[in-house]
């Protein structure tokens, strides 16, 4: 079967596994519902590697397949005065970038679609649920596999909606449906951004498609038309990093990803962990040729990434929600990830991106696993002890968190690695200063992670006693995405395994293709000479990661009063931590009380006065007009019509007299009639 | 001088005349038709003397016979002992007495005025002057002997049968129909529910 | 006694003719006013046979037939017309009739 022909197709099994669910999916018994979904995504996964094992096989390492054109537009003027096509295709494209994506999206997908099927298997709304994640995996997919700016679009809303159905599908509790709308008004100016972005590029360079916009900046580069630090590309990428800020919840946009959380747990794992919030890594990498020509925009992007990564790393430290210090996490590694982009690092990006996906999804999803055999308790304070009653659970999360702390020969080891080192090699920027904050963060990750980890898994059991008994192991359809989620995060990694320690590191050269261009014009390849300082700051990133969590340990477990002291002494950085920097009161305070409710008084009072004021004026105008035809009409008009009526009555009152309505009276004017008539010949 | 048809005119016309002021002056409406009845045999009286035999017959068998009868059925069906008991004649009476006195006043002056063309047998210039066509309508009918001694139609039954059925067959055909929608008119309205 | 002249018949027909009227115009009894329309009619038929016997012409008398035809017919629908009048207004007199005014 050709794969490659047929990747079309791959979206489409989600689709109609929505569909179906969604429509007939309350007539379905429970346990189709849990076969068809799960299976749907399966089908994806195994035509997506077939399609990649096929494109592997190609010369070219790029394969598009359009099926029509469903918005062909008129011919329009660029602003250079050429004469531009707006074209949008239903098309695909298949090139290394995407084929990873896809890859993560479907894999991760399925096993998380395996581990909802005992997750959700007693929640109301079964069918809803994985109605909503198979739509959610079809525009993800839609999102990656696009050929073109507007379909990518297209999927980039459509992931948003899933996430505000599934942020809110305890639509019952008040602040699910609160968050589910946070997250959508925050996308959307985001996606305000996104779509100016686009714009800009469709009047620049007349096409939204990825080959042919990348191909015309390339020949405009060629020929010099274009130079680096052009003020239109620089604008054009400023708008499109803005969407994805609000896309992976970065500075200033990132506010609505923990709040997310309200969602069920392997949304949280699928969404806003291991894809969705990757998109706008992912769309920065697509568009590296463009980021690529904008040396403002980039140093942008690895400022907002490494500041997103520290300020949300300190948030996490003070969180007790489980799920809250996972989502602050995702927020800093997604900060690691932009900070690897705005280096020009893009592979280096997608790989953390990947091997995020596997550790936490596992997070998220080992996360779960201990709220489940808590009968929902989030909160880590009433946690404790329970490696030995979870020993799945437990193993898989710790290989988790070995992972995402960088500790060798785990997943994170790799990426995490390659990020710190290309953005200290990274001379056109302030390196040493993304480096600093990159270590320091991966120290906090350390700290955080084992923080959780002590609370939940060691120490002393604070958990309530009428829990403790129904404490249990998840089921197997929950275990297995775990056990096969911690082997991918053990292995996940290898495929980047540097060259300087005799790996290939065949990730960076399978996306070689996609990156040469921006290769060309960053051109740093050259510090890959300096070995020993590699193997330092190797070693640096593992101590770091070892002495977070040593402190993690003598904190949690060795002596837990020594940080209450600390707490004690300084207690307003802890609340001023646990209360997330009081962002969401400021943005409270600025947007919607400040803009929202002020622009709303305003705009009311302008409403009142001019707006009102016309409407009123026009009615006060069409009264008096009114009025004065009244006027007319009564004493005109109607003064006409009565008068010529009572002429008539009184005219025809005599006249009315006559008719008596007696025949005897009419035989009289007869013989009456005759006699005059008979006068008149006697008289003439 | 026959002084006889003289004579019979003046007493047919008081008997027609009397009749008919008695007719419309009486309180009950029997009586009334009663004088109704005298009236009309004075007019088939005059008939009579004006050698109209044939119309004097149909006067007494139709009027008296036919049309007197359905008269006094009705009379009879209709309570009138109320109607007798009232008022008989309308307010407007004196005016519509005056108005039709003053017209035959001015026809009887019209009347004396022109006189002299009125004469039986003397058309202004005193000789027999039957009217031509009526000459040659009694050639036609070659059966008929001819117009009889005085100057009278004769014999008169024949010559209204041959006009009848000859010159006015259709306003003859015309007339029946005129009696039978009557007729059903008549059943009509007197039935109580159609 | 003078000769009696056409004019005579005439005469008698305008008194006949004056006498029906006096009778239509002046009864308030239906029937009677039926009646007096018959005078009227008899007073035309002495004139048409009057004429008749001054031309020499069949014709007056052939129209005197269709008069009595005429009133025959009339007699019987205006008696059914007092039938049904009498059945609904319990009254024959003319002057209490004014249903067709304004």
């Amino acid at each position: 079967m050709n794969f490659l022909d047929s990747i079309w197709m791959i979206p489409l099994f989600p689709a109609a596994g929505a569909i179906l669910m969604l429509l007939f999916g309350k007539k379905l018994p429970k346990a189709a519902v849990s076969v068809i979904c799960p299976g749907t995504v399966l089908v994806s996964f195994l035509m997506s590697l077939g399609a990649v094992l096929q494109l592997a096989r190609l010369s070219e390492h790029s394969y598009e397949k359009i099926l029509y054109t469903w918005l062909p537009g008129g011919p329009f003027h660029l602003t250079n005065g050429q004469m531009g096509h707006l074209q949008a295709d239903w098309g695909f494209l298949l090139d290394p970038l995407s084929s990873v994506m896809i890859l993560v999206v479907t894999g991760v997908g399925f096993l998380i679609h395996v581990y909802s099927v005992g997750y959700m298997g007693h929640e109301a709304g079964y069918h809803r649920f994985f109605g909503y994640l198979n739509l959610f995996i079809f525009f993800m997919l839609t999102l990656v596999l696009a050929n073109n700016y507007l379909l990518l679009f297209v999927g980039w809303e459509g992931v948003g909606l899933c996430s505000y159905l599934l942020i809110g599908f305890y639509f019952l509790r008040d602040s699910a449906t609160k968050a589910g709308i946070k997250a959508f008004i925050v996308n959307r100016i985001g996606d305000a951004g996104f779509v100016l972005g686009v714009l800009l590029m469709l009047a620049t360079f007349g096409s939204l498609r990825f080959t042919s916009v990348f191909g015309e900046v390339n020949r405009q580069v060629e020929t010099g038309l274009l130079t680096s630090g052009d003020a239109t590309v620089a604008l054009m990428t400023l708008l499109l990093f803005i969407g994805a800020t609000g896309k992976s919840a970065q500075i200033p946009l990132y506010v609505w990803l923990p709040d997310a959380m309200e969602g069920p747990t392997p949304v949280s794992a699928l969404i806003h962990a291991a894809t969705m919030v990757t998109a706008g890594v992912y769309m920065v990498a697509r568009s590296n040729v463009l980021f690529s020509l904008s040396p403002q925009t980039m140093a942008m992007v690895a400022g907002v990434g490494a500041l997103t990564a520290i300020f949300a790393a300190t948030i996490g430290l003070a969180q007790y929600d489980i799920k809250r210090v996972l989502a602050y996490s995702t927020v800093s590694q997604l900060g690691y990830m932009f900070l690897a982009c705005g280096v020009g690092a893009y592979g280096a990006g997608i790989f953390h991106l990947m091997t995020h996906a596997f550790f936490k999804a596992l997070l998220f999803l080992g996360s779960g696993s201990v709220i489940h055999a808590l009968s929902g308790e989030q909160d880590m304070r009433k946690m404790g002890a329970l490696r030995h009653k979870i020993p799945v659970t437990f193993w898989t999360f710790f290989i988790a968190s070995l992972a995402i702390i960088g500790a060798p020969p785990f997943a994170g080891f790799f990426s995490k690695d390659e990020i710190l080192w290309k953005a200290f090699s990274a001379e056109t920027h302030a390196g040493l200063l993304l480096w600093v904050v990159g270590f320091v963060t991966a120290g906090l990750t350390a700290l955080y992670i084992w923080r959780l980890v002590f609370l939940t898994f060691f120490g002393q059991s604070r958990v309530d006693h009428e829990v403790e008994h129904h404490i249990h192991e998840s089921p197997k359809t929950m275990t297995i995405p775990l056990m096969t989620l911690a082997v991918l995060s053990i292995v996940g990694g290898w495929v980047g395994w540097p060259r300087i320690l005799g790996g290939s590191n065949r990730l960076e050269t399978w996306l070689e293709p996609v990156f040469e261009h921006s290769s060309k014009l960053l051109a740093h390849e050259a510090e890959h000479g300096a070995a020993a300082q590699e193997y330092l700051f190797m070693f640096l990133s593992v101590a770091v990661g070892a002495f977070g969590v040593f402190i993690a340990w003598y904190f949690f477990i060795r002596r837990p009063e020594a940080a209450d002291r600390i707490v004690q002494t300084v207690p307003g950085v802890q609340r001023l931590l646990y209360n997330k920097y009081y962002v969401d009161e400021v943005y409270n305070a600025v947007f919607v009380d400040g803009f929202a409710k002020g622009g709303g008084t305003a705009l009311g009072r302008f409403d009142a006065r001019i707006v009102d004021g016309g409407v009123n004026g026009s009615a006060w105008l069409t009264l008096l007009t009114s009025r004065l035809s009244i006027w007319w009409d009564t004493w005109v008009i109607d003064g006409a019509v009565r008068l010529s009526s009572f002429t008539v009555k009184v005219l025809s009152y005599p006249v009315r007299l006559l008719q008596t309505g007696l025949v005897q009276v009419y035989a009289l004017f007869i013989v009456f009639g005759v006699l005059i008539f008979f006068s008149y010949y006697l008289i003439r | 001088m026959n002084v006889l048809p003289g004579f019979f005119f003046y007493l047919l016309s008081a008997i027609i005349l009397g009749g008919a002021i008695l007719t419309i002056t009486r309180r009950n409406a029997v009586h009334s038709a009663i004088w109704l009845i005298v009236t009309l045999l004075g007019v088939a009286g005059i008939y009579l003397n004006q050698h109209a035999e044939f119309l004097a017959a149909v006067q007494v068998l139709v009027y008296i016979g036919g049309i007197m009868v359905l008269f006094l059925f009705v009379i009879m069906l209709v309570n009138l002992d109320e109607a007798a008991k009232q008022r008989q004649f309308n307010h407007q009476w004196t005016i519509a007495v005056g108005c039709a006195l003053a017209l035959m006043a001015e026809l009887a002056y019209f009347i004396v005025k022109g006189r002299e063309s009125f004469r039986f047998g003397d058309t202004g210039t005193g000789t027999l002057n039957p009217d031509a066509a009526v000459i040659e309508f009694l050639k036609s009918c070659r059966d008929i002997p001819g117009l009889g001694p005085g100057g009278f139609l004769q014999p008169n039954t024949e010559l209204i049968a041959c006009a009848l059925y000859r010159d006015y067959l259709l306003p003859f055909e015309i007339a029946s129909v005129l009696l039978l929608v009557a007729i059903v008119g008549a059943v009509v309205m007197a039935k109580k529910e159609i | 006694m003078p000769e009696v002249t056409t004019a005579h018949y005439i005469f008698l027909s305008t008194a006949l003719f004056t006498i029906g009227t006096i009778g239509v115009l002046t009864r308030r009894n239906v029937v009677i006013i039926l009646m007096s329309i018959e005078l009227i009619l008899n007073a035309v038929n002495i004139n048409l046979v009057a004429f008749s016997k001054q031309l020499l012409s069949i014709n007056g008398q052939a129209f005197a037939v269709f008069i009595i035809v005429d009133a025959a017919a009339e007699a019987a629908v205006g008696l059914g017309i007092i039938i049904a009048l009498f059945r609904n207004k319990e009254t024959i007199n003319a002057d209490e009739i004014d249903l067709m005014k304004w």
